[in-house]
Formats: structure tokens, sequence, C-alpha cells
């Protein structure tokens, strides 16, 4: 692989917490100008990527490479050349807006000038300008992940790592913000994105990889990756009472298809046939089943996501909104 | 240059934020003023005692404003992750540092100066060398500062930093020679004031306004410079350790 194309090249990276391997042998790479989706559930080990690679956190092992520099043992060798949204809006509650982006754009040795004019510009950008000479401290939730990631390009970085940066904004806010994320990207700035939201993944990443407790099980392009789903057929059921036998009896009878149940009272039939719903609603019915809802689904990254990881999309999802997200 | 644009920024940031907000301000005046009272009082000499009570007040006011002040921000700025902008930003620990400490160690000189400026209203100050004296309180701020910032490195919560702060304050103002001379402290608490930096300050500070120095001037510097440094770079050690896990 040609290194000049790659803004972050990840190698063999570990990091344990005592007897928890957070981050598990991973490798990876960026290319130039790419947006990378970074996909898991909590606590798989995005973050603590993000942390390693930015120099938030010391790896137990690995090399990290960021635009051409060496950052293993120098983890601020690179610094000037990134910019970090963290998951939680982490600005000066008592400065203005203004007084925000102004002070991380000194951080990164720009005059009083030109970081006035570039504050002005993001929050027009933003749409933050009304807010400008309010403290941060009463801005919505909203408002802060916007002034959070114009303060993490305030200093126009090469790369930008995204940590969950729709979480917890309504929506409104976070398809104003998806739009601003693709035209940073449009812009030439590698955007590295880690989120839990799959279709926020699928509709924003040129490509993704998947990281499940600490490792990472699958990395590809959308396209790629839903290549494997092409010419199959899903359907999601939701019922009613239990059958212990119910997965071996579904096999037996409908052998074109294949069946993976979750314990929430759902499971998924996936086939390579057009799947007829009337005979197995019958068949679950004669079991003592009721159906409460059978749902075709369109192949999506979702239904990859659940192949590849046997996690439930909605699992991922919920455990974040328990967090205080949703979207 | 770009590096120093940063540095300027931090300190002018947390003085703003911080260090002249009224409520800091107001307690740089009383606190110096009800320390005053209460050691004329106890003496009951009335204000002849003012230039030997000066030393110890000067140094109870910068140590308890610089410890109190620099681990109680900059554990709220580890609190709510702000303080991680500051890690990511490209300056070496070095300067975020001494951007981070400067601001307190300000403040700790104007809490050391307040006291100087009331007592020289009120009666007759005579100093040795001001220039001498300005260094000592200098180097009290920094190593109380830096002592401060310890205190955050160690602590997660605002609360324990105060409970934190008090572990330390607490036995050094009562070991270093303010309340009672180290040549009277019982003979195996003698060795614990001379690990303590305030020893050598409040040493200085007393051979500069009312002459009576334990150790000789250049040596005490000599010392409280030697502990700056080495509280530095255990800070340095320190921070690379526990916030760059």
């Amino acid at each position: 692989m040609d290194k000049d194309n790659m803004d972050i090249v990840v190698r063999n990276l570990s990091k344990s917490f005592q007897a928890v391997k957070a981050v598990d042998d991973i490798s990876f790479e960026v290319r130039t100008g790419e947006l990378f989706g970074f996909l898991g559930p909590n606590g798989a080990g995005k973050t603590t990527t993000i942390k390693m690679i930015t120099g938030l956190a010391r790896p137990y092992s690995g090399t990290i490479i960021t635009a051409g520099i060496d950052c293993s043992q120098n983890p601020k060798a690179a610094q000037h050349l990134i910019g970090a949204v963290p998951d939680e809006s982490n600005l000066y509650p008592e400065l203005t807006g203004f007084q925000n982006l102004c002070f991380c754009a000194s951080l990164y040795g720009i005059g009083k000038a030109e970081r006035e004019r570039e504050a002005g510009r993001l929050l027009e950008v933003f749409g933050l300008s009304e807010a400008a000479n309010r403290k941060f401290g009463g801005y919505s939730k909203g408002m802060k992940r916007k002034l959070t990631i114009a303060a993490g390009i305030i200093h126009k970085p090469r790369v930008l790592f995204l940590d969950e940066p729709t979480t917890g904004i309504d929506v409104a806010s976070a398809r104003a913000l998806r739009v601003m994320i693709k035209d940073l990207n449009r812009q030439g700035t590698t955007i590295f994105l880690t989120t839990h939201y799959i279709e926020e993944a699928e509709r924003l990443c040129d490509r993704i990889a998947f990281i499940v407790s600490g490792k990472i099980v699958a990395t590809d392009t959308v396209q790629n990756l839903l290549k494997h789903h092409e010419g199959k057929h899903f359907l999601h059921v939701t019922h009613q009472g239990k059958n212990a036998d119910i997965a071996e009896k579904l096999s037996a009878s409908f052998d074109a298809m294949s069946f993976s149940f979750a314990k929430d009272n759902t499971f998924r039939v996936e086939s390579s046939q057009p799947i007829n719903i009337t005979p197995l609603i019958k068949f679950l019915e004669e079991l003592g089943i009721d159906v409460v809802e059978a749902r075709r689904i369109t192949p999506s990254l979702e239904e990859v996501f659940v192949r590849i990881t046997g996690l439930e999309a909605e699992t991922m999802q919920r455990d974040k909104e328990k967090k205080g997200g949703g979207k | 240059m770009k590096k120093w644009i940063a540095f300027w920024n931090i300190l002018l940031k947390d003085m703003r934020t911080y260090y002249l907000k009224p409520p800091n301000i107001s307690w740089g005046i009383i606190f110096p003023l009800a320390w005053t009272g209460m050691f004329l009082i106890r003496s009951g000499s009335g204000l002849d005692s003012i230039p030997a009570l000066l030393p110890g007040l000067m140094a109870i006011s910068i140590l308890f404003g610089t410890t109190s002040m620099m681990a109680v921000t900059v554990t709220f700025e580890k609190k709510n992750s702000s303080f991680d902008r500051l890690l990511l930003a490209p300056i070496s620990f070095d300067l975020l540092m001494l951007a981070k400490t400067s601001g307190a160690i300000f403040f700790g000189i104007i809490n050391a100066i307040i006291p100087i400026l009331l007592a020289s209203l009120i009666t007759d100050i005579h100093v040795a060398s001001w220039p001498l004296l300005i260094l000592a309180v200098f180097l009290i701020a920094t190593v109380s500062t830096f002592l401060g910032l310890f205190i955050a490195i160690a602590v997660k919560e605002v609360f324990e930093a105060q409970t934190f702060s008090n572990f330390f304050r607490f036995p050094m103002i009562f070991l270093c020679g303010l309340f009672i001379p180290v040549a009277k402290l019982p003979i195996f608490l003698r060795p614990l004031s001379y690990i303590l930096p305030l020893t050598y300050g409040v040493d200085i500070m007393q051979g500069l306004i009312r002459g009576g120095n334990v150790m000789p001037i250049p040596l005490a510097f000599a010392v409280l410079t030697a502990f700056c440094i080495l509280i530095f770079v255990l800070n340095k050690h320190f921070i690379k350790k526990r916030w760059i896990t």
C-alpha cells in the first residue's frame, strides 16, 4: 500500500485497561481526503482508538503514522495537523462562542486578526452568529456540538477526528451537521468518523471499519460491504409466544432460508430466493406463535453489520441512548 | 512565536475566567486582612508586631491563594474534559505547564503584595532589599503553584482537590517556622521542616524584613529554586503518566 496517499496508518495497535483489552491488535489505514467510518457498539474501542491516534492515550503496542509522521514514540509530533472533536462538547462554559473559537485558534499559534476573522466566518457557516456573544454554557446541545466541531476545524486541520458527532442532538441539527461534515470532506479534509448510527456511516463514509470488542472485524467500502448481500432477501419478524425448538423446526421446514434469532422475540430471515411470507406465518401459528409483524428489509449496511458482528443494530443504538444520546 | 501565542492566550484566558473574577479579588484582600487581624489580636503588641508578622502573612497568603486556585481550576478543567483541548494543542508539556501555572503565580504575587501595601500604610516597613524580596515572593508563588498542580494531578474531583490541598498546607504552615521557629521545634520534627519549600521562603523573607534569618540567603534561594525545578519535573512526569493513560 502506498503510504504517501495515507493520512493515517495504524499497525497492530493494542491497549488494555487492567485485564480488559480495549483495543486488540488493530490495523487499518485512512487515505488522504477520505471520509472513514469507525462503526461499533459502546465499549468497542472507538474512542480509545481516537485517543491513541490523537495523543491523548498511550498505546500498549503498535505504530501510528499520521500524515507521514511516526507518532508512536512522540504523540505530539503531528498534533499541528489534526483536529479532534470529542464525543462530549468540551469547550469552556464561561467563555462566549466567539471567545471559545478564538482561544482554540490561538492554541495553534494563529494570530489575533486571522483567528477573529476565521471565528466570525465559522460562526456564520454553522448558523451561530446570533449566539456569538452568548456564553457556551447557555447553548443548547445542538449548538454546543456545532461550536465544538467549529473549534475542531478552526486551525484548518489536514485530518479531523469526529467522535459520535450527532449523538444526543435533534434530527434537524444532526442532518445539518452531516451536511457540514460532507462539505468539509469535499473541501479536502480527511475525516475519521466514529458513530454507532449505521445509516449515518452508510450515508457519509467512503470506507467503513466495523469494530467489536476491540477488534476490527471488517473494513471495506460501503459498496463492497453491500455486495455480499446482492440478490439476497431479508425479512424481520416480531412474534409473541415461545417454542423451545422454533429455530430447528423453522430450519428443517424452510431449508432455503437461514434464521438468526435475537433475545427480544424477533428473528431475521435471509434467503437467496424471494421470501413468501404466508407459509411462514402459518407455520409459526401452528407452533403456537403469534406473528406481530413481518417486515421485508431492503439490504443495507445494517444487515451487513448484523451478519458480520452478530450484534443487533438496535441494541447498539439503545445502549447509546441509555447514555443520554439519541438522534 | 506560534507557541508563545498559545502560551499568552492560555494565561490570558485563565486570568479572565478565574483569577480576575470579583470573588477571587476579594479573596486576595480579605484573606490577608483576616490573618493580620487574627495575629494582631493574638500577639497583643499592636502595630509594632506587624513587621514580625508580615513574612508569615505573605507566605500564608501566597500558599493558600496559589494552591487553592491551581488545584481547583485544573481539576475542574480535567473534569469537564476542556483540559484535553490543551493536551491536544501542538505545544510541549513544558510550555503548557508554564502557561497554566503562570496565572496562579501572578495571583500568588498579588496575594503577597496586598499585605505589604496594607502594612506600609499603617506602620514603617523596612526591607533590606526589595529586588530580593520580590524574587523570594516569586519563588514562593512558583513553588506553591507547582504544588497546587501536583495536587490537581493526584485527584479526580474538585472537592478532593481542596481536601488534599490541606494535607500539604497545614503541616507546612506549622512546620516552616511561621508560628514556631524551626530551632524550637521538637528535634524529630526539624528534618520535616527542611523538606518543606516554604521553610526556605519564610526564612528569606524574615531575613529581609526584620533580620534574623537562620540560613544564608543565597543558600535558601538555591534550595527554593531547586524545589521549583524538582516539583516541575515531577509534575511533568505525572501528567504524562496519569493524564496520557
